[in-house]
């Protein structure tokens, strides 16, 4: 057991650490800061920069062109992006699809995607929920029957996060209505401006636009679009989703964020002094403190079992849930923490180039909205109530 | 950075936990906690036998060099069958304040005596009004002849009636609650004046109410310095406790997860209510960041002592504290009425977490004192 850094590893932490201070532009870096959404122009730049650097994706088989990283190179990897406020790239690409790709796709479709994700080439969405299959993801609906080398697919999927940016889809898709739930899937790759795709936006209650409804209509896509076998979905599905839970943990920007309540605390008023000599507020923000260290060495203790060679089943749940819940009670300690100033809401509003000054102290813009935001991650990903029926049942034997 | 066990530390770990499951079966442990001991001298002797006793002590004294990684395997396999014997009180604390604070005659004269089972330390730092506050010291020591007379009262020193040396802090200067002032001093079990008044605890074990009137004193490091090592030796302490809990949780949420799974009402196993399968969920949660903490407190130890340490010592025992209490309660509610039994195990752990969530320093202390070093 040990906690240290190698002199490589101190090394590597400066490599990194000179890497975001030089290359991040300022204009991604204060979007991210505050916890307003990318443009995808912005996140294409960044995206684009790291991969010029080969760090596009540091957890992939070096030969798909993975960094080799070991597991304290990406610890420190993640640290310093979360203390730089450098947005992640995209999970749907690189975490998501990519690893599905590589490890069941054929060798036509990891030639063709996997260089495409590292060079920001495809923009991917992840079509999986539908109206009426939620929590049971299972139940889906939208079918897809086999017609020459094509499938047609017909339905309809909903809550597609920024699938108005995107050009392609990975899609679940049922292939074989008479066998059970979870037989019947396979997983395609849909190219979004097939016709019979339309798009509609739902608007968020941060009144953003970041989820669709995806209607099919007919669609056609070629069987080599379908990764491994047929009505075999629902396994590269569940691989998905336990690749998804350990990056979810979001610790780095979560320190981020304590950081910026300290500073916070520092320059707002109350009753006379400054809000950081508040016992009460800084209880809830040191209480938060500590739960981030259990979580944060947690993560650090399964990512050093996963190294060791021990198979993990459900444990990264764990990871999903607490997580999730730090960074709920973070953004709302964030609009706490700005009185009555949380109120003022015109996320869209741009005051550069603008007389006016914006409203409030300078870093009231963001915390509401992302805090608005953020009720969807203890949903997304499977909701945490799901993800406690999994541990129960995966990891206890209930 | 890397958190698997060496392969000698997995022969101790082995080791421990083959000695709990030999010797601490719920019916084994409870026969001991009604003998009047409260604990085995068989036992302690097999523990020096293993070399347990010497393992955090220097080569060059007889022990084995481990270092915090070591206790803490140690403290966790002993923590999951609540092991009775004075191993924390003699070894990591009384022990640990010698190795730290002692001549090397003070240390040549105890710590071999201490590893082959022949001494038995204990510490007496509270006080009546002192609760959590380690400076907090009224007992006084002053100079007379060569050594010094201590005069003063010494509260819930655990395992003080068994102890054959009590390991004292007391004011040599200074006022109340100063830091500077604190001195440390050994002081034999029979000396004249020293009056011991052993107690049961909660959690089966035994403390002692110590009365010093005019007791002679044996000074173990420099006047007046005393506190900066206590500070230290606690902080390590702290994490064997830690351990100690991981360990007791653990067994913890295995008894309940057995008994969800067993237990049947309306036809079913309870575990297959939803309602109990996310309560048990938490539990599991709450262990398992508790485990994470411990084993980082544990290696940071082994880095060196700064405030860094210190601060990860008291985030790891607010974590621990809270989760302790959360894990023994709920234990005991989903056992329903067997929960509430003397004779079902799970009362007894309820019962240990609920100490150590306590001892030196309770969450709320500890959140207080994270945050007052950040």
């Amino acid at each position: 057991m040990d906690l240290s850094f190698s002199e490589e590893d101190l090394a590597f932490q400066a490599e990194v650490r000179e890497f975001f201070k030089t290359r991040l532009p300022e204009d991604i870096k204060d979007r991210c800061d505050r916890g307003l959404h990318f443009t995808k122009e912005g996140q294409e730049r960044w995206q684009k920069i790291l991969n010029e650097n080969g760090w596009m994706a540091p957890n992939w088989p070096v030969e798909y062109g993975g960094t080799g990283w070991t597991t304290t190179q990406k610890y420190i990897f993640a640290q310093e992006m979360g203390n730089a406020s450098a947005p992640a790239p995209m999970p749907f690409g690189v975490s998501m699809v990519g690893p599905v790709i590589y490890t069941f796709g054929s060798q036509e479709q990891k030639d063709y995607y996997l260089p495409r994700i590292l060079k920001s080439d495809d923009w991917w969405c992840q079509g999986y929920s539908e109206p009426g299959s939620g929590s049971d993801l299972a139940s889906l609906q939208t079918k897809a029957v086999r017609d020459g080398d094509d499938y047609v697919v017909n339905g309809q999927k909903i809550w597609t996060s920024h699938a108005q940016y995107a050009n392609m889809m990975f899609c679940l898709v049922r292939t074989d209505p008479n066998a059970k739930a979870q037989e019947g899937i396979s997983f395609l790759l849909i190219d979004m401006n097939t016709p019979g795709i339309t798009l509609k936006p739902i608007i968020g209650l941060d009144k953003e636009h970041t989820l669709n409804e995806v209607f099919f209509d007919d669609v056609r896509v070629p069987v080599k679009n379908r990764v491994g076998e047929e009505n075999k979905g629902w396994t590269y599905a569940k691989f998905l989703l336990g690749n998804e839970r350990t990056s979810i943990a979001r610790v780095a920007q979560s320190k981020r964020k304590i950081a910026k309540l300290r500073q916070i605390a520092k320059n707002e008023h109350v009753n006379g002094g400054r809000l950081e000599e508040d016992r009460d507020f800084m209880r809830k923000l040191n209480q938060i403190e500590v739960d981030l260290m259990a979580i944060e060495y947690t993560e650090l203790r399964m990512l050093s079992m996963i190294e060791n060679g021990k198979k993990l089943s459900a444990e990264p749940s764990l990871l999903k849930i607490k997580g999730t819940e730090i960074q709920q009670r973070l953004t709302d300690l964030l609009v706490e923490s700005l009185g009555m100033y949380g109120l003022p809401y015109e996320p869209q509003r741009d005051y550069s180039g603008s007389n006016e000054a914006p409203i409030g102290p300078e870093y009231a813009t963001g915390p509401m909205a992302e805090h608005l935001y953020l009720k969807a991650a203890s949903i997304y990903g499977g909701s945490n109530e799901i993800q406690r029926n999994i541990i129960s049942k995966m990891v206890l034997g209930l | 950075m890397d958190f698997e066990l060496s392969e000698e530390q997995s022969l101790l770990k082995d080791s421990v936990d083959r000695f709990v499951q030999d010797n601490y079966a719920p019916e084994m442990r409870a026969k001991l906690v009604e003998t009047d001991l409260g604990f085995s001298r068989d036992h302690w002797k097999t523990m020096a036998e293993l070399g347990w006793l010497g393992m955090p002590f220097s080569e060059d004294v007889g022990g084995f060099g481990g270092g915090a990684v070591e206790t803490m395997i140690m403290m966790e396999s002993m923590g999951k069958g609540l092991v009775l014997e004075p191993f924390f009180t003699t070894v990591i604390l009384g022990g640990g304040l010698v190795a730290e604070a002692g001549s090397a005659d003070q240390i040549e004269a105890i710590i071999p005596s201490v590893i082959e089972g022949n001494t038995m330390l204990a510490f007496a730092y509270a006080e009546r009004q002192s609760r959590f506050n380690l400076s907090d010291v009224e007992t006084t020591a002053e100079k007379s002849g060569d050594g010094y007379s201590l005069n003063g009262h010494k509260a819930v020193v655990y395992h003080g009636a068994t102890a054959d040396k009590i390991i004292v802090s007391a004011r040599t200067s200074g006022e109340a609650r100063d830091e500077s002032g604190i001195s440390l001093f050994i002081v034999d079990k029979d000396a004249s004046g020293l009056e011991v008044q052993g107690y049961r605890t909660v959690d089966g074990q035994r403390a002692a109410e110590v009365t010093l009137d005019n007791v002679a004193g044996e000074l173990l490091g420099e006047e007046g310095k005393a506190f900066p090592i206590i500070d230290k030796v606690v902080d390590a302490a702290i994490g064997a406790l830690c351990a100690e809990a991981v360990g007791a949780m653990a067994e913890a949420n295995e008894i309940t997860n057995e008994y969800l799974k067993t237990r049947k009402q309306f036809g079913i196993p309870i575990g297959k209510f939803q309602v109990l399968q996310h309560r048990m969920v938490d539990m599991y949660m709450e262990a398992e960041q508790s485990k994470s903490m411990s084993d980082m407190v544990a290696m940071k130890l082994d880095l060196g002592y700064s405030d860094d340490t210190r601060k990860a010592v008291s985030a790891t025992k607010a974590q621990i504290g809270k989760a302790a209490k959360f894990i023994g309660q709920q234990s005991v509610q989903l056992h329903g009425g067997m929960g509430m039994t003397d004779e079902y195990s799970i009362g007894h752990y309820f019962k240990r977490l609920s100490t150590l969530e306590m001892l030196f320093g309770n969450t709320d202390h500890h959140l207080s004192k994270f945050s007052s070093l950040s």
